[in-house]
């Protein structure tokens, strides 16, 4: 395994970073299931990592443990080098981790640009009263981070539906306007849950696109959780695979795939 | 026997009483609630409407006969007979199942899969139409409640005074309850112990709690919906009669009783909606907790009166520590 | 036909998001405006305002109160009358000097505010009572919480009903507003002139409109209506609840409590506390937010002028036309008041805001009819 706090060169020529978050040692319980056990993995600067594995393997609440829904009984969240001290979601998000969620968590009572508009918020912070009158900062501001997000909106191809509320559009421009909600954000971190979840051929295409030029071209670094092998096998740089709340596989792409346990784990193995 | 002490033991047990009413209200919110989902806040509305209704009944009071009067220059007010309490009590039970019918076919069934505040505040709108229709119906005049069951005449008349006096023999103080609340307890208890009863034993009360659980699930085993629905009303209904009798019977029938019913409110918030003791065992500690309070601190220190808030400020400051009441789980919230 | 949009388009994103993107709308709203500040105090008898415009004015600052708490945070209050009371009593003290007790000696006597002051002064001491009762809204959620706040409307009617320190130790308990003027002009009073009145209220009605819009188009806004529409995935996306919750009810209350003030010192002059606000009142501020539109500045105007209107028009119809007694023109109120509820929730739960806005598509439209 390579340095921590080293860059290297994967064999198609992306670079990776150092670390930026790192897992050591987490527990999560819920009153005596064990969510997760004593799972350890890092995620780098720049990389897609996937997390995979059947379901109820612990994947959302890994997820939900990264951005600080769940606190973990056991075990500490490394980020940037240093420890994470307990810390509430809003939190998390100012630190510029941003996520999607696998059931659609859009604000349904507002619009696609107000919706996206949300995701500006952690870099909003004129006070109340300058909002109150709408002078100066309040207006500026306002439309600076407007500038923002439709540039957002642009690159994810939603300009047509900008003002229409997000109650009427299908699931696969729902499951849009929310990646546009997370990258409006800005953030260091981008946590995606079953991006693809639902979609056919074509939208998961898209949604793939869309994925691999965040990171190329805004430099994001991408944890994703998806049940699909192929995309997960093309996208992803490295995969934790996880079963039962334990990891079993930890590698890039063709590393997991020859992993005898996680064959037996996908495939079923027999007990004699 | 300690004067002070006497006198605390007296105001509990009549605590006690109070919030023998008040679960009564309770358990009507509780069935509602259990099987639809809705936070009827008519219940309190529900129960004046009824004991309107058996008063009317009784004295052959013409309905509308206001209105009627108004519209059409008419001076009726009376049929001119006076119909039984035990057949008047049966006339109303069968009015609260036809409010039932009405309150689900032109309310419930146009606000299926709405959220749970959107049918809150449609209740509300629901008692201030009930109230409306009350009083035209009826007029909206304090009517005296003459029920034999609520008078307490049908109890060995006297039992009061028994008591009293056995209780000042034994320890030295008369303790004095009234007769109504010994009536009134011993209803409740028979009232609860049926309907859980019926909730656990027959095939309607599995069919009830099965859409309890879930409405789709218990759709797709052949529960019908609309029935069950009437069914809940309509049981909330007889549980709103029964209340309306007894609160009607103690203060007379009048508006304040849907007020009144309000306290049903932080009781359930204490007991936890979904849980029938917890109706209970909610209704006695707001009815203890508020005469005593008043007792002890409230009268003495605070200028009286407390009772007008002592329920809910109590019931605020329980689910502050402890958001899901008494008997309820653990809310462990997912996304 | 009546908007004539084509070639009125927005070039910058300043543009974009005022609060009349369209100039027919726009104009039709200096309109109004022009009318209400210029031609109606001229115009106006004591009978008009008394009856029609100062309620008016005075709810609507309400319901825009009440609906920044409900249509736009999601949070249900029935707390409204009592928060009423606190402006009203807060204005009152604050007109006739607060005394500071300690020990059963005066300590200090605060001067006498102006009454605009005191009506301010009413609004911001709601607001810190409202921030005191929202405190709880971050652990209480839904129908929960509204219960919750009816312990907020019961207990703050006992208090100004028992602590005689709010009425001034009065023998009535009643407060009543002394005569008090701005720039000479009499503003409460029984000798007050009806367009003085008028005028004053109004003032406060277009700035509290002119503040909600601006709070609920930006970034409070819209933290707000995040936290109605999905408080986990707000809180996740870096919305503070806590901070949320209470700038809503803060703001909520401020306004509430200034029409509380105006209520009791330009409106009424005199109030008994259980009487003009009482749980009633709660309800009646809730209905008109919930006919007006959940979520509407203009919802919030419509719900007022409509629960207004309503006991007028029946008052004129039942008992002046028609001749009926005045206590079953009352009942028939309820009745309908209660079925409108209903039917709203039922046919249009955004209420007379939305119709409007689909009447207006419609007029955009017209004569095509897509």
């Amino acid at each position: 395994m390579k340095d921590n706090a080293e860059s290297y060169v994967t064999e198609d020529g992306r670079t990776i970073g150092p670390v930026v978050m790192e897992m050591k040692n987490i527990t999560l319980r819920f009153g005596g299931v064990e969510a997760i056990k004593d799972i350890s993995f890092d995620i780098r600067e720049g990389e897609i990592r996937a997390i995979i594995g059947p379901n109820g393997a612990g994947k959302s609440s890994m997820l939900n443990v990264i951005s600080g829904f769940y606190v973990p009984q056991e075990g500490e969240v490394w980020y940037r080098g240093a420890p994470r001290p307990a810390m509430k979601p809003f939190q998390v998000a100012q630190q510029g981790i941003a996520r999607t969620f696998q059931n659609i968590a859009l604000f349904e009572g507002m619009s696609v640009l107000d919706n996206v508009m949300t995701g500006r918020l952690t870099h909003m912070k004129t006070g109340m009263m300058a909002q109150t009158f709408w002078y100066g900062s309040a207006e500026r501001e306002e439309i600076a981070n407007r500038e923002v997000a439709e540039k957002i909106i642009d690159f994810l191809e939603i300009q047509a539906i900008r003002k229409t509320p997000v109650s009427r559009l299908p699931y696969g421009l729902k499951k849009r306007v929310e990646l546009a909600r997370a990258l409006a954000a800005e953030p260091s971190l981008l946590l995606l849950d079953e991006p693809m979840a639902g979609m056919n051929v074509e939208e998961k295409e898209d949604m793939s696109r869309f994925i691999l030029s965040v990171n190329d071209e805004f430099g994001t670094t991408i944890a994703l959780i998806e049940h699909d092998m192929g995309v997960v096998m093309d996208l992803s740089d490295r995969v934790v695979v996880m079963d039962y709340g334990k990891k079993i596989g930890d590698g890039t792409p063709h590393e997991v795939r020859n992993n005898q346990e996680v064959i037996d784990a996908y495939l079923g193995v027999a007990h004699d | 026997m300690n004067e002070q002490l006497a006198f605390t033991i007296e105001v509990f047990l009549n605590g006690l009483m109070a919030g023998v009413l008040y679960a009564l209200v309770a358990l009507g919110f509780v069935l509602i609630y259990k099987a639809s989902g809705i936070f009827n806040y008519a219940q309190g509305v529900m129960a004046l409407f009824a004991a309107m209704t058996l008063v009317g009944i009784q004295n052959g009071q013409v309905p509308f006969s206001h209105l009627i009067n108004a519209i059409f220059g008419t001076d009726i007010h009376k049929f001119g007979w006076s119909v039984h309490s035990f057949l008047a009590i049966i006339l109303t039970v069968f009015v609260m199942i036809a409010l039932a019918w009405a309150v689900q076919r032109f309310v419930f069934r146009h606000l299926v899969g709405q959220e749970p505040i959107i049918l809150f505040m449609a209740t509300i709108g629901l008692a201030y139409f009930l109230e409306g229709v009350a009083d035209l119906m009826w007029g909206s005049e304090l009517k005296a409640l003459d029920v034999c069951v609520a008078e307490g005449a049908c109890l060995p008349q006297g039992m009061n005074t028994w008591l009293e006096a056995t209780t000042y023999d034994a320890l030295g103080y008369g303790f004095f309850i009234d007769n109504l609340d010994i009536v009134a307890s011993i209803i409740a208890a028979l009232l609860v112990v049926g309907l859980v009863m019926f909730a656990q034993y027959t095939k309607q009360g599995r069919a009830m709690r099965a859409v309890a659980d879930d409405h789709q699930a218990a759709l797709s085993v052949g529960v019908s919906l609309n029935f069950i629905w009437i069914l809940v009303w309509s049981l909330a209904g007889f549980v709103a009669l029964v209340a309306g009798i007894m609160w009607g019977a103690k203060s007379g029938v009048q508006f304040s009783l849907s007020l009144i019913a309000l306290k049903a409110l932080p009781v359930l918030m204490l007991g936890g909606f979904t849980s029938i003791p917890g109706a209970i065992v909610g209704g006695l500690i707001i009815g203890v907790g508020e005469k005593l309070f008043e007792f002890l601190i409230g009268a003495p220190f605070l200028g009286g009166a407390t009772e007008n808030w002592f329920a809910y400020m109590l019931a605020l400051l329980f689910l502050v520590f402890r958001p899901q009441g008494l008997f309820g789980e653990k809310i462990i919230e997912r996304v | 036909m009546f908007y004539r949009e084509a070639g009125d388009f927005r070039t910058t994103y300043k543009e974009d998001q005022q609060t009349f993107p369209i100039k027919f709308d726009r104009y039709r709203y200096y309109l109004v405006l022009f009318l209400a500040i210029f031609v109606v105090p001229f115009i106006v008898n004591d009978y008009w305002v008394n009856s029609l415009l100062l309620p008016f004015l005075i709810y609507a600052i309400a319901a825009l109160g009440l609906n920044i708490l409900v249509g736009y945070c999601g949070q249900v209050s029935l707390g409204t009358g009592g928060f009423m009371a606190v402006g009203a009593y807060s204005c009152y003290k604050f007109m006739t000097g607060v005394d500071i007790w300690w020990g059963g000696e005066l300590l200090f006597r605060l001067p006498e505010f102006n009454i605009f002051f005191s009506v301010i002064m009413g609004g911001i001491m709601t607001a810190l009572v409202g921030v005191l009762f929202g405190l709880p809204s971050l652990r209480i959620k839904g129908f929960y919480l509204a219960v919750a706040t009816l312990a907020a409307q019961f207990f703050l009617v006992w208090l100004f009903n028992r602590v005689a320190w709010f009425y001034n130790y009065s023998a009535s308990g009643q407060i009543s507003a002394p005569e008090r003027d701005l720039f000479g002009v009499l503003i409460t009073g029984p000798s007050t002139t009806p367009w003085a009145a008028y005028m004053f209220c109004l003032f406060f009605t277009i700035v509290s409109a002119y503040i909600a819009r601006n709070l609920t188009r930006g970034a409070a806004g819209r933290k707000w209506m995040a936290i109605r529409d999905m408080d986990i995935a707000a809180e996740i996306i870096g919305v503070n609840p806590l901070r949320a919750k209470l700038t809503a009810f803060m703001v909520s209350s401020f306004f509430i409590g200034i029409s509380g003030a105006l209520f009791f010192a330009v409106y009424l002059g005199a109030v008994e506390v259980g009487e003009a606000f009482g749980i009633q009142k709660s309800f009646l501020v809730l209905f008109m937010v919930i006919i007006g539109g959940l979520g509407s500045i203009f919802g919030s105007f419509a719900g007022a002028a409509f629960l207004v209107l309503l006991p007028v028009v029946l008052k004129v119809v039942g008992v002046d036309l028609l001749g009926w007694p005045t206590d079953i023109v009352a009942h028939l109120q309820l009745v309908i008041v209660g079925a409108l509820i209903i039917i709203f929730l039922i046919a249009e739960p955004h209420g007379i805001a939305q119709l409007w806005r689909v009447a207006k598509e419609k007029l955009r439209l017209w004569p095509f009819p897509h």
